[in-house]
Protein backbone atom coordinates (compact mmCIF):
# COMPACT_ATOMS: atom_id res chain seq x y z
CA UNK A 1 0.00 0.00 0.00
CA UNK A 2 1.22 3.36 -1.19
CA UNK A 3 0.82 6.25 0.42
CA UNK A 4 -2.49 8.09 -0.10
CA UNK A 5 -1.86 11.70 -0.99
CA UNK A 6 -4.41 13.44 0.79
CA UNK A 7 -5.22 17.17 0.78
CA UNK A 8 -7.07 18.79 3.27
CA UNK A 9 -9.39 20.84 2.20
CA UNK A 10 -9.97 23.86 4.95
CA UNK A 11 -13.86 24.52 4.84
CA UNK A 12 -14.29 27.81 4.37
CA UNK A 13 -16.29 28.87 7.86
CA UNK A 14 -19.80 31.33 7.04
CA UNK A 15 -20.11 33.99 9.34
CA UNK A 16 -23.20 35.75 11.02
CA UNK A 17 -23.68 37.74 7.36
CA UNK A 18 -23.44 35.18 5.23
CA UNK A 19 -25.72 32.88 7.88
CA UNK A 20 -28.53 34.97 8.06
CA UNK A 21 -29.15 34.24 4.39
CA UNK A 22 -31.11 37.49 3.64
CA UNK A 23 -28.32 39.80 2.16
CA UNK A 24 -26.67 36.70 0.16
CA UNK A 25 -30.50 35.77 -1.15
CA UNK A 26 -30.57 39.97 -2.17
CA UNK A 27 -26.86 39.04 -3.59
CA UNK A 28 -27.92 36.01 -5.88
CA UNK A 29 -31.37 37.73 -6.54
CA UNK A 30 -29.51 41.06 -8.05
CA UNK A 31 -26.99 38.52 -10.45
CA UNK A 32 -30.43 36.62 -11.83
CA UNK A 33 -32.68 39.83 -12.12
CA UNK A 34 -29.93 41.46 -13.68
CA UNK A 35 -29.73 38.82 -16.58
CA UNK A 36 -33.10 39.11 -16.48
CA UNK A 37 -33.55 42.78 -17.27
CA UNK A 38 -30.69 42.32 -19.90
CA UNK A 39 -31.96 40.18 -21.92
CA UNK A 40 -35.33 41.93 -21.82
CA UNK A 41 -33.97 45.19 -23.43
CA UNK A 42 -35.21 46.18 -26.52
CA UNK A 43 -32.01 46.97 -27.90
CA UNK A 44 -31.00 43.29 -29.21
CA UNK A 45 -27.71 43.81 -29.07
CA UNK A 46 -27.48 44.84 -25.35
CA UNK A 47 -28.49 41.30 -25.06
CA UNK A 48 -26.61 38.25 -23.65
CA UNK A 49 -28.47 36.04 -25.45
CA UNK A 50 -26.67 34.58 -28.48
CA UNK A 51 -29.55 32.56 -29.93
CA UNK A 52 -30.10 33.17 -34.03
CA UNK A 53 -33.28 32.66 -34.78
CA UNK A 54 -32.07 30.86 -37.59
CA UNK A 55 -34.83 30.80 -40.73
CA UNK A 56 -36.52 34.00 -39.46
CA UNK A 57 -33.15 36.02 -39.08
CA UNK A 58 -30.59 34.67 -41.80
CA UNK A 59 -26.69 34.41 -40.85
CA UNK A 60 -24.14 36.00 -42.07
CA UNK A 61 -21.73 33.67 -44.48
CA UNK A 62 -18.10 34.22 -44.35
CA UNK A 63 -16.72 35.40 -47.77
CA UNK A 64 -15.29 32.25 -48.37
CA UNK A 65 -18.46 30.17 -47.66
CA UNK A 66 -19.03 26.99 -49.87
CA UNK A 67 -22.94 26.82 -50.33
CA UNK A 68 -24.68 25.99 -53.04
CA UNK A 69 -22.81 25.19 -56.25
CA UNK A 70 -23.17 27.32 -59.54
CA UNK A 71 -21.97 26.81 -63.35
CA UNK A 72 -20.57 30.21 -64.78
CA UNK A 73 -20.98 31.46 -67.89
CA UNK A 74 -18.98 32.55 -70.94
CA UNK A 75 -19.90 35.76 -72.42
CA UNK A 76 -22.50 34.69 -74.75
CA UNK A 77 -24.28 33.21 -71.81
CA UNK A 78 -22.80 29.35 -72.64
CA UNK A 79 -22.03 27.38 -70.01
CA UNK A 80 -17.90 27.67 -69.60
CA UNK A 81 -17.92 23.73 -68.31
CA UNK A 82 -15.53 22.09 -71.23
CA UNK A 83 -16.76 18.63 -69.69
CA UNK A 84 -13.00 17.74 -68.86
CA UNK A 85 -14.57 15.44 -66.12
CA UNK A 86 -12.02 16.87 -63.57
CA UNK A 87 -14.42 18.01 -60.91
CA UNK A 88 -16.32 14.34 -61.66
CA UNK A 89 -12.99 13.17 -61.64
CA UNK A 90 -11.88 14.68 -57.79
CA UNK A 91 -15.36 14.41 -55.92
CA UNK A 92 -14.43 12.58 -53.14
CA UNK A 93 -18.31 11.87 -52.64
CA UNK A 94 -18.94 11.26 -56.44
CA UNK A 95 -21.61 13.24 -56.57
CA UNK A 96 -21.21 14.78 -59.84
CA UNK A 97 -22.41 13.11 -62.92
CA UNK A 98 -21.15 14.79 -66.42
CA UNK A 99 -22.26 13.53 -70.25
CA UNK A 100 -20.09 15.53 -72.92
CA UNK A 101 -21.48 16.20 -75.95
CA UNK A 102 -19.62 17.82 -78.96
CA UNK A 103 -19.87 21.24 -79.41
CA UNK A 104 -20.80 22.72 -83.00
CA UNK A 105 -17.85 26.24 -82.50
CA UNK A 106 -14.90 24.19 -83.58
CA UNK A 107 -12.90 26.36 -80.86
CA UNK A 108 -14.56 24.69 -78.46
CA UNK A 109 -14.44 20.76 -78.27
CA UNK A 110 -16.49 19.12 -76.05
CA UNK A 111 -19.38 20.96 -73.33
CA UNK A 112 -21.60 18.95 -71.11
CA UNK A 113 -24.73 17.82 -72.46
CA UNK A 114 -26.06 16.15 -68.98
CA UNK A 115 -24.38 17.59 -66.14
CA UNK A 116 -26.16 17.00 -62.81
CA UNK A 117 -24.95 17.31 -58.92
CA UNK A 118 -26.24 15.65 -56.12
CA UNK A 119 -26.74 17.77 -53.46
CA UNK A 120 -27.59 15.06 -50.87
CA UNK A 121 -24.14 13.39 -51.65
CA UNK A 122 -21.88 16.57 -52.13
CA UNK A 123 -19.98 16.90 -48.40
CA UNK A 124 -19.19 20.60 -49.79
CA UNK A 125 -15.56 20.23 -49.64
CA UNK A 126 -14.98 22.58 -52.12
CA UNK A 127 -12.85 20.29 -54.25
CA UNK A 128 -14.18 20.28 -57.54
CA UNK A 129 -13.62 24.17 -57.24
CA UNK A 130 -10.12 23.79 -56.56
CA UNK A 131 -9.65 20.86 -59.55
CA UNK A 132 -11.72 23.01 -62.27
CA UNK A 133 -8.94 24.00 -64.82
CA UNK A 134 -11.69 27.00 -66.30
CA UNK A 135 -13.44 28.30 -63.11
CA UNK A 136 -16.32 26.64 -64.66
CA UNK A 137 -17.89 25.29 -61.40
CA UNK A 138 -18.04 27.61 -57.59
CA UNK A 139 -19.65 27.20 -54.51
CA UNK A 140 -19.75 30.72 -53.94
CA UNK A 141 -23.47 31.24 -54.47
CA UNK A 142 -23.64 32.71 -51.05
CA UNK A 143 -26.81 29.98 -50.69
CA UNK A 144 -27.50 27.39 -47.98
CA UNK A 145 -28.45 24.06 -49.69
CA UNK A 146 -31.59 23.76 -48.77
CA UNK A 147 -33.66 21.03 -47.09
CA UNK A 148 -35.22 18.60 -49.79
CA UNK A 149 -38.29 16.78 -49.39
CA UNK A 150 -38.30 14.81 -52.32
CA UNK A 151 -34.91 12.95 -53.14
CA UNK A 152 -34.71 14.06 -56.94
CA UNK A 153 -35.16 17.53 -56.17
CA UNK A 154 -31.63 17.39 -54.74
CA UNK A 155 -30.71 16.54 -57.82
CA UNK A 156 -29.57 19.93 -59.53
CA UNK A 157 -29.17 20.22 -63.45
CA UNK A 158 -27.36 21.78 -65.48
CA UNK A 159 -29.51 24.42 -66.43
CA UNK A 160 -30.57 25.00 -62.50
CA UNK A 161 -26.78 25.15 -61.92
CA UNK A 162 -26.41 27.90 -64.74
CA UNK A 163 -29.09 29.82 -63.89
CA UNK A 164 -27.38 30.45 -60.53
CA UNK A 165 -24.13 31.41 -61.87
CA UNK A 166 -22.98 34.33 -63.78
CA UNK A 167 -20.10 35.77 -65.92
CA UNK A 168 -16.34 34.91 -64.76
CA UNK A 169 -13.22 37.15 -64.91
CA UNK A 170 -11.31 34.48 -66.05
CA UNK A 171 -9.98 34.10 -69.23
CA UNK A 172 -10.70 31.41 -71.00
CA UNK A 173 -7.91 29.96 -73.78
CA UNK A 174 -8.65 28.46 -76.88
CA UNK A 175 -9.05 30.88 -79.99
CA UNK A 176 -13.04 30.61 -80.32
CA UNK A 177 -13.04 32.44 -83.95
CA UNK A 178 -12.77 29.61 -87.05
CA UNK A 179 -9.19 30.02 -88.74
CA UNK B 1 -81.07 40.44 -7.09
CA UNK B 2 -78.15 43.64 -7.86
CA UNK B 3 -76.54 42.45 -5.58
CA UNK B 4 -76.53 39.18 -6.55
CA UNK B 5 -75.27 40.37 -9.94
CA UNK B 6 -72.51 42.04 -8.52
CA UNK B 7 -71.33 39.54 -6.71
CA UNK B 8 -71.09 37.24 -9.11
CA UNK B 9 -69.12 40.31 -11.67
CA UNK B 10 -67.10 40.42 -8.71
CA UNK B 11 -66.54 36.73 -8.69
CA UNK B 12 -65.96 36.31 -12.44
CA UNK B 13 -63.58 38.95 -12.39
CA UNK B 14 -61.21 38.22 -9.26
CA UNK B 15 -61.45 34.54 -9.71
CA UNK B 16 -61.76 33.33 -12.80
CA UNK B 17 -60.35 36.93 -14.67
CA UNK B 18 -57.40 37.85 -12.80
CA UNK B 19 -56.35 34.51 -10.69
CA UNK B 20 -56.76 32.41 -13.32
CA UNK B 21 -55.45 34.70 -15.71
CA UNK B 22 -52.22 35.21 -13.84
CA UNK B 23 -51.58 31.68 -12.25
CA UNK B 24 -51.82 30.26 -16.09
CA UNK B 25 -50.10 32.76 -17.42
CA UNK B 26 -47.17 32.62 -14.96
CA UNK B 27 -47.53 28.94 -16.62
CA UNK B 28 -45.78 29.92 -19.39
CA UNK B 29 -44.12 33.07 -18.73
CA UNK B 30 -42.76 32.27 -15.19
CA UNK B 31 -41.74 29.10 -16.14
CA UNK B 32 -40.82 29.36 -19.37
CA UNK B 33 -39.76 32.52 -20.47
CA UNK B 34 -38.42 34.26 -17.43
CA UNK B 35 -36.47 31.03 -16.68
CA UNK B 36 -34.68 31.47 -20.40
CA UNK B 37 -33.83 35.18 -19.84
CA UNK B 38 -32.26 34.22 -16.54
CA UNK B 39 -30.40 31.66 -18.12
CA UNK B 40 -29.57 33.65 -21.54
CA UNK B 41 -31.76 31.34 -23.77
CA UNK B 42 -35.10 32.33 -25.69
CA UNK B 43 -37.33 30.25 -24.42
CA UNK B 44 -40.40 28.48 -26.15
CA UNK B 45 -41.15 30.86 -29.55
CA UNK B 46 -41.92 28.12 -32.02
CA UNK B 47 -45.87 27.46 -31.90
CA UNK B 48 -47.28 30.29 -33.95
CA UNK B 49 -50.67 32.41 -34.95
CA UNK B 50 -50.42 32.69 -38.52
CA UNK B 51 -46.88 33.36 -38.50
CA UNK B 52 -46.53 35.29 -35.25
CA UNK B 53 -45.15 33.89 -32.41
CA UNK B 54 -46.51 36.61 -29.92
CA UNK B 55 -44.11 35.84 -27.31
CA UNK B 56 -44.70 32.63 -27.70
CA UNK B 57 -48.23 32.70 -26.16
CA UNK B 58 -49.35 30.23 -28.88
CA UNK B 59 -47.79 27.40 -26.54
CA UNK B 60 -50.12 28.14 -23.90
CA UNK B 61 -52.93 27.03 -25.68
CA UNK B 62 -51.29 24.28 -27.27
CA UNK B 63 -50.33 22.95 -23.50
CA UNK B 64 -54.14 23.25 -22.43
CA UNK B 65 -55.54 21.33 -25.68
CA UNK B 66 -52.77 18.52 -25.37
CA UNK B 67 -53.96 18.36 -21.36
CA UNK B 68 -57.37 17.93 -22.33
CA UNK B 69 -56.96 15.99 -24.72
CA UNK B 70 -54.52 13.43 -23.50
CA UNK B 71 -56.11 10.08 -21.60
CA UNK B 72 -57.00 10.08 -18.10
CA UNK B 73 -55.10 7.46 -16.36
CA UNK B 74 -55.83 6.04 -12.61
CA UNK B 75 -53.30 3.95 -11.66
CA UNK B 76 -54.45 -0.11 -10.55
CA UNK B 77 -55.75 -0.79 -7.11
CA UNK B 78 -55.71 3.31 -6.60
CA UNK B 79 -58.54 4.73 -5.05
CA UNK B 80 -60.42 6.33 -7.59
CA UNK B 81 -63.26 8.34 -5.83
CA UNK B 82 -60.32 10.28 -3.62
CA UNK B 83 -57.97 9.87 -6.78
CA UNK B 84 -60.71 12.06 -8.88
CA UNK B 85 -61.69 14.48 -6.06
CA UNK B 86 -57.62 15.16 -4.51
CA UNK B 87 -56.81 17.95 -7.81
CA UNK B 88 -60.14 19.47 -6.88
CA UNK B 89 -59.10 19.50 -3.24
CA UNK B 90 -56.19 20.82 -3.96
CA UNK B 91 -57.37 23.35 -6.27
CA UNK B 92 -60.41 24.98 -4.33
CA UNK B 93 -58.41 26.52 -1.54
CA UNK B 94 -56.64 28.52 -3.96
CA UNK B 95 -59.64 30.17 -5.29
CA UNK B 96 -61.76 30.08 -2.42
CA UNK B 97 -59.19 32.80 -0.25
CA UNK B 98 -59.71 35.16 -2.70
CA UNK B 99 -63.16 35.90 -1.86
CA UNK B 100 -61.99 38.10 1.18
CA UNK B 101 -59.30 40.05 -0.76
CA UNK B 102 -60.17 43.57 -1.56
CA UNK B 103 -58.45 45.37 -4.55
CA UNK B 104 -60.18 48.55 -3.45
CA UNK B 105 -61.49 50.07 -0.51
CA UNK B 106 -64.83 50.07 -0.22
CA UNK B 107 -66.75 52.59 -2.58
CA UNK B 108 -68.07 55.73 -0.60
CA UNK B 109 -71.25 57.02 -2.16
CA UNK B 110 -71.11 60.42 -0.64
CA UNK B 111 -67.69 62.35 -0.49
CA UNK B 112 -64.31 60.70 1.26
CA UNK B 113 -62.46 62.54 4.03
CA UNK B 114 -59.24 62.02 4.97
CA UNK B 115 -58.47 63.30 7.98
CA UNK B 116 -54.56 63.51 8.73
CA UNK B 117 -54.36 64.58 12.20
CA UNK B 118 -56.01 61.14 12.79
CA UNK B 119 -53.85 58.43 11.28
CA UNK B 120 -55.21 59.44 7.67
CA UNK B 121 -58.11 57.43 8.30
CA UNK B 122 -60.74 57.90 5.18
CA UNK B 123 -64.32 58.49 6.17
CA UNK B 124 -67.17 58.70 4.23
CA UNK B 125 -69.53 61.79 4.46
CA UNK B 126 -72.52 63.24 2.95
CA UNK B 127 -76.44 62.55 3.05
CA UNK B 128 -77.04 59.13 3.03
CA UNK B 129 -73.59 58.13 2.31
CA UNK B 130 -72.37 54.89 2.94
CA UNK B 131 -69.67 52.71 2.33
CA UNK B 132 -70.34 49.60 -0.98
CA UNK B 133 -68.45 46.78 -1.39
CA UNK B 134 -67.33 46.66 -4.97
CA UNK B 135 -63.70 45.82 -4.54
CA UNK B 136 -63.92 42.50 -2.66
CA UNK B 137 -66.21 39.75 -3.23
CA UNK B 138 -67.17 39.35 0.72
CA UNK B 139 -66.51 41.58 3.52
CA UNK B 140 -65.64 39.54 6.20
CA UNK B 141 -64.67 40.80 9.70
CA UNK B 142 -62.30 37.85 10.28
CA UNK B 143 -61.20 37.75 6.84
CA UNK B 144 -57.05 37.33 8.16
CA UNK B 145 -58.36 34.02 10.09
CA UNK B 146 -60.28 33.02 6.86
CA UNK B 147 -57.94 33.17 4.54
CA UNK B 148 -55.33 31.05 6.72
CA UNK B 149 -57.80 28.46 7.52
CA UNK B 150 -58.98 27.94 3.53
CA UNK B 151 -54.86 28.33 2.62
CA UNK B 152 -54.33 25.35 5.40
CA UNK B 153 -56.85 23.11 3.94
CA UNK B 154 -54.84 22.77 0.65
CA UNK B 155 -52.57 20.46 2.71
CA UNK B 156 -55.47 17.92 2.52
CA UNK B 157 -55.13 17.79 -1.36
CA UNK B 158 -52.03 16.85 -1.53
CA UNK B 159 -52.28 14.15 1.63
CA UNK B 160 -55.04 12.61 -0.22
CA UNK B 161 -53.69 12.61 -3.58
CA UNK B 162 -50.49 10.57 -2.18
CA UNK B 163 -52.13 8.22 -0.71
CA UNK B 164 -54.63 7.46 -3.36
CA UNK B 165 -52.46 6.99 -6.13
CA UNK B 166 -51.53 3.93 -4.70
CA UNK B 167 -47.45 4.46 -5.57
CA UNK B 168 -44.51 4.97 -2.87
CA UNK B 169 -43.43 8.35 -4.76
CA UNK B 170 -47.16 9.83 -4.37
CA UNK B 171 -46.96 8.52 -0.92
CA UNK B 172 -43.89 9.83 -0.16
CA UNK B 173 -44.76 13.33 -1.65
CA UNK B 174 -47.95 13.29 0.36
CA UNK B 175 -46.22 12.80 3.44
CA UNK B 176 -43.26 15.52 2.96
CA UNK B 177 -45.76 17.92 1.91
CA UNK B 178 -48.15 17.40 4.67
CA UNK B 179 -44.82 17.91 7.03
CA UNK B 180 -43.39 20.63 5.19
CA UNK B 181 -46.49 22.90 5.13
CA UNK B 182 -47.72 22.30 8.44
CA UNK B 183 -44.24 23.22 10.09
CA UNK B 184 -44.58 26.30 8.00
CA UNK B 185 -47.97 27.23 8.78
CA UNK B 186 -46.63 27.85 12.52
CA UNK B 187 -44.42 30.14 11.59
CA UNK B 188 -46.32 31.66 9.12
CA UNK B 189 -49.18 32.51 11.65
CA UNK B 190 -46.82 33.71 14.10
CA UNK B 191 -45.20 36.05 12.14
CA UNK B 192 -48.65 37.49 11.47
CA UNK B 193 -49.35 37.70 15.25
CA UNK B 194 -47.00 40.45 15.24
CA UNK B 195 -48.76 42.38 12.93
CA UNK B 196 -52.46 41.85 14.21
CA UNK B 197 -51.35 43.06 17.26
CA UNK B 198 -50.45 46.07 15.97
CA UNK B 199 -53.54 46.70 13.76
CA UNK B 200 -56.14 45.33 16.19
CA UNK B 201 -58.10 44.08 13.45
CA UNK B 202 -58.66 40.70 11.66
CA UNK B 203 -60.36 42.46 8.73
CA UNK B 204 -58.24 42.68 5.88
CA UNK B 205 -60.25 46.28 3.90
CA UNK B 206 -59.78 47.49 8.00
CA UNK B 207 -56.08 46.58 8.18
CA UNK B 208 -54.93 48.00 4.48
CA UNK B 209 -56.74 51.44 5.87
CA UNK B 210 -54.48 51.79 8.80
CA UNK B 211 -51.68 51.41 6.16
CA UNK B 212 -52.60 53.94 4.49
CA UNK B 213 -51.04 56.25 7.65
CA UNK B 214 -47.86 58.41 7.29
CA UNK B 215 -45.07 58.64 9.63
CA UNK B 216 -43.97 62.03 9.96
CA UNK B 217 -46.20 63.02 6.97
CA UNK B 218 -43.51 60.90 4.72
CA UNK B 219 -43.10 57.62 5.40
CA UNK B 220 -45.99 55.29 4.60
CA UNK B 221 -46.82 52.66 7.72
CA UNK B 222 -46.78 49.91 5.92
CA UNK B 223 -46.39 46.19 7.41
CA UNK B 224 -43.02 46.09 5.96
CA UNK B 225 -42.05 49.37 7.95
CA UNK B 226 -43.16 48.30 10.96
CA UNK B 227 -42.92 44.45 11.17
CA UNK B 228 -39.60 44.23 8.83
CA UNK B 229 -38.84 40.70 10.27
CA UNK B 230 -42.20 39.60 9.87
CA UNK B 231 -42.13 40.73 6.17
CA UNK B 232 -39.01 38.12 5.84
CA UNK B 233 -40.14 35.48 7.76
CA UNK B 234 -43.80 35.59 5.92
CA UNK B 235 -42.15 35.92 2.45
CA UNK B 236 -40.08 33.24 3.25
CA UNK B 237 -42.50 30.56 4.74
CA UNK B 238 -44.92 31.69 2.15
CA UNK B 239 -42.49 30.11 -0.39
CA UNK B 240 -42.40 26.93 1.62
CA UNK B 241 -46.06 26.78 1.66
CA UNK B 242 -46.14 27.10 -2.55
CA UNK B 243 -43.91 24.00 -2.34
CA UNK B 244 -42.34 25.32 -5.51
CA UNK B 245 -38.65 25.64 -5.62
CA UNK B 246 -36.40 26.21 -3.21
CA UNK B 247 -39.21 24.31 -1.17
CA UNK B 248 -39.76 21.76 -3.91
CA UNK B 249 -39.48 18.86 -1.69
CA UNK B 250 -42.78 17.38 -2.22
CA UNK B 251 -42.12 17.02 -5.79
CA UNK B 252 -38.53 16.77 -5.94
CA UNK B 253 -38.05 15.66 -9.63
CA UNK B 254 -34.44 14.06 -8.61
CA UNK B 255 -35.66 11.89 -5.89
CA UNK B 256 -39.43 10.81 -5.94
CA UNK B 257 -40.15 11.63 -9.51
CA UNK B 258 -42.94 13.88 -9.21
CA UNK B 259 -44.12 13.21 -5.47
CA UNK B 260 -47.93 13.37 -4.92
CA UNK B 261 -48.52 14.21 -8.74
CA UNK B 262 -46.84 10.88 -10.09
CA UNK B 263 -49.94 9.32 -10.98
CA UNK B 264 -51.76 11.96 -12.63
CA UNK B 265 -52.37 12.53 -16.05
CA UNK B 266 -54.29 14.90 -18.42
CA UNK B 267 -56.41 17.34 -16.99
CA UNK B 268 -55.81 16.61 -13.49
CA UNK B 269 -52.36 16.72 -13.67
CA UNK B 270 -52.99 20.13 -15.19
CA UNK B 271 -55.32 21.18 -12.04
CA UNK B 272 -52.42 20.42 -9.76
CA UNK B 273 -49.94 22.69 -11.46
CA UNK B 274 -52.77 25.42 -11.78
CA UNK B 275 -53.08 25.22 -7.96
CA UNK B 276 -49.62 25.26 -7.17
CA UNK B 277 -49.59 28.63 -9.45
CA UNK B 278 -53.08 30.01 -8.40
CA UNK B 279 -51.79 28.77 -4.31
CA UNK B 280 -48.20 31.44 -5.51
CA UNK B 281 -51.20 33.78 -6.13
CA UNK B 282 -52.36 33.86 -3.33
CA UNK B 283 -49.56 33.87 -1.26
CA UNK B 284 -48.46 37.02 -3.11
CA UNK B 285 -51.49 38.74 -2.50
CA UNK B 286 -51.52 37.69 1.28
CA UNK B 287 -48.17 39.34 1.62
CA UNK B 288 -49.41 42.39 -0.66
CA UNK B 289 -52.07 43.05 2.02
CA UNK B 290 -50.49 42.59 4.98
CA UNK B 291 -47.18 43.99 4.42
CA UNK B 292 -46.69 46.12 1.11
CA UNK B 293 -50.24 48.16 2.12
CA UNK B 294 -52.33 46.16 0.04
CA UNK B 295 -54.52 48.58 -2.69
CA UNK B 296 -52.58 51.51 -0.76
CA UNK B 297 -50.85 53.96 -3.24
CA UNK B 298 -48.26 55.95 -1.31
CA UNK B 299 -49.40 59.61 -1.23
CA UNK B 300 -52.49 58.65 -2.79
CA UNK B 301 -56.06 59.65 -0.76
CA UNK B 302 -59.14 59.23 -2.21
CA UNK B 303 -59.44 63.24 -2.01
CA UNK B 304 -56.16 64.12 -3.13
CA UNK B 305 -52.48 63.42 -3.09
CA UNK B 306 -51.18 63.83 0.59
CA UNK B 307 -47.57 64.45 1.40
CA UNK B 308 -45.59 66.44 3.66
CA UNK B 309 -48.66 67.59 5.49
CA UNK B 310 -49.62 69.64 1.65
CA UNK B 311 -52.52 68.71 0.16
CA UNK B 312 -52.85 68.90 -4.05
CA UNK B 313 -56.39 67.46 -5.83
CA UNK B 314 -55.41 67.69 -8.99
CA UNK B 315 -58.60 67.43 -11.76
CA UNK B 316 -61.36 68.16 -9.25
CA UNK B 317 -62.78 66.02 -6.79
CA UNK B 318 -65.36 63.76 -8.63
CA UNK B 319 -62.72 63.46 -11.19
CA UNK B 320 -60.01 62.67 -8.98
CA UNK B 321 -62.07 60.08 -6.96
CA UNK B 322 -62.46 58.16 -10.00
CA UNK B 323 -58.71 58.45 -10.58
CA UNK B 324 -57.53 57.37 -7.26
CA UNK B 325 -59.66 54.36 -7.25
CA UNK B 326 -58.16 52.90 -10.78
CA UNK B 327 -54.77 54.03 -9.12
CA UNK B 328 -55.40 51.95 -6.10
CA UNK B 329 -56.50 48.86 -8.34
CA UNK B 330 -53.69 49.04 -10.23
CA UNK B 331 -51.41 48.91 -7.27
CA UNK B 332 -52.63 46.39 -5.96
CA UNK B 333 -52.65 44.32 -9.37
CA UNK B 334 -48.88 45.41 -9.69
CA UNK B 335 -48.04 44.59 -6.00
CA UNK B 336 -49.73 41.24 -6.71
CA UNK B 337 -47.54 41.15 -9.75
CA UNK B 338 -44.80 41.92 -8.55
CA UNK B 339 -44.12 39.24 -5.31
CA UNK B 340 -45.49 36.79 -7.99
CA UNK B 341 -42.29 37.68 -10.13
CA UNK B 342 -40.37 37.68 -7.30
CA UNK B 343 -41.40 34.02 -5.96
CA UNK B 344 -40.43 33.01 -9.32
CA UNK B 345 -36.69 34.98 -9.38
CA UNK B 346 -36.82 33.41 -6.08
CA UNK B 347 -37.13 29.71 -7.91
CA UNK B 348 -34.65 30.13 -10.18
CA UNK B 349 -31.47 31.81 -7.95
CA UNK B 350 -31.53 29.22 -5.20
CA UNK B 351 -30.61 25.80 -5.03
CA UNK B 352 -33.33 23.32 -3.53
CA UNK B 353 -32.76 22.79 0.22
CA UNK B 354 -32.47 19.11 1.20
CA UNK B 355 -35.22 17.58 3.12
CA UNK B 356 -33.71 17.62 6.98
CA UNK B 357 -32.50 21.44 5.96
CA UNK B 358 -36.17 22.26 4.84
CA UNK B 359 -37.20 21.08 8.45
CA UNK B 360 -34.45 22.64 10.09
CA UNK B 361 -34.85 26.00 8.74
CA UNK B 362 -38.87 25.93 9.42
CA UNK B 363 -38.54 24.60 12.91
CA UNK B 364 -35.44 25.28 14.43
CA UNK B 365 -34.94 29.01 12.22
CA UNK B 366 -38.31 30.54 11.60
CA UNK B 367 -39.98 29.30 14.15
CA UNK B 368 -38.29 30.56 16.97
CA UNK B 369 -37.46 34.16 15.31
CA UNK B 370 -40.98 34.66 14.80
CA UNK B 371 -42.06 33.68 18.22
CA UNK B 372 -38.88 36.49 19.04
CA UNK B 373 -40.30 38.88 17.12
CA UNK B 374 -43.88 38.28 18.38
CA UNK B 375 -42.01 38.87 21.86
CA UNK B 376 -40.38 42.07 20.96
CA UNK B 377 -43.71 43.39 19.57
CA UNK B 378 -46.03 42.55 22.45
CA UNK B 379 -42.77 44.30 24.86
CA UNK B 380 -42.77 47.24 22.02
CA UNK B 381 -46.52 47.89 22.54
CA UNK B 382 -47.18 47.54 26.09
CA UNK B 383 -44.22 50.19 26.82
CA UNK B 384 -45.49 52.88 24.16
CA UNK B 385 -49.07 52.11 24.67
Amino acid sequence: MGNVNVKQVDRVKQGLWEKSYIPEILRGLSVTAGHFFRNLSPNKSKRTIFTRDYPEEPTDYPDRYRGLHRLMLREDGQVRCVACMCCSTICPADCIHIEAGEHDDPGIEKYPDVFVIDELRCIVCGLCVEACPCDAIRMDSGVHIPPYTERSDAFYGRDLLMELGGLSQAKQGGDRSPS
Amino acid sequence: MVEVLISLLKITVIVFVFVMGVASAMTLLGDRKQSAKIQNRVGPNQAKFFGFSLFGFPHFIADGIKMVLKENIVPANANKFLHTIAPALVFMPALIGWSVMPFMDHFCTGTVQTLPDQNYTEICTGPGAEWKNYFSIMHMNSGVLFAFAIAAISVYGAAIAGWASNSKFSLLGGLRSSAQMISYEVSMGLSLAGVLMIYGTLNINEMIRMQGNLLGDWLPMWGIVIQPVAFFLFLLAGLAETKRAPFDLPEGESEIVAGYITEYSSMKFAMMQLAEYAATVFIAALVAVVFLGGWQFPYVYADGIRIFGGHWVPFGEEVWYWISIFLRIGAMVFKILFLVWLQFMMRWTLPRFRYDQVMTLGWKILLPLSIANLFVTALVLVIIW
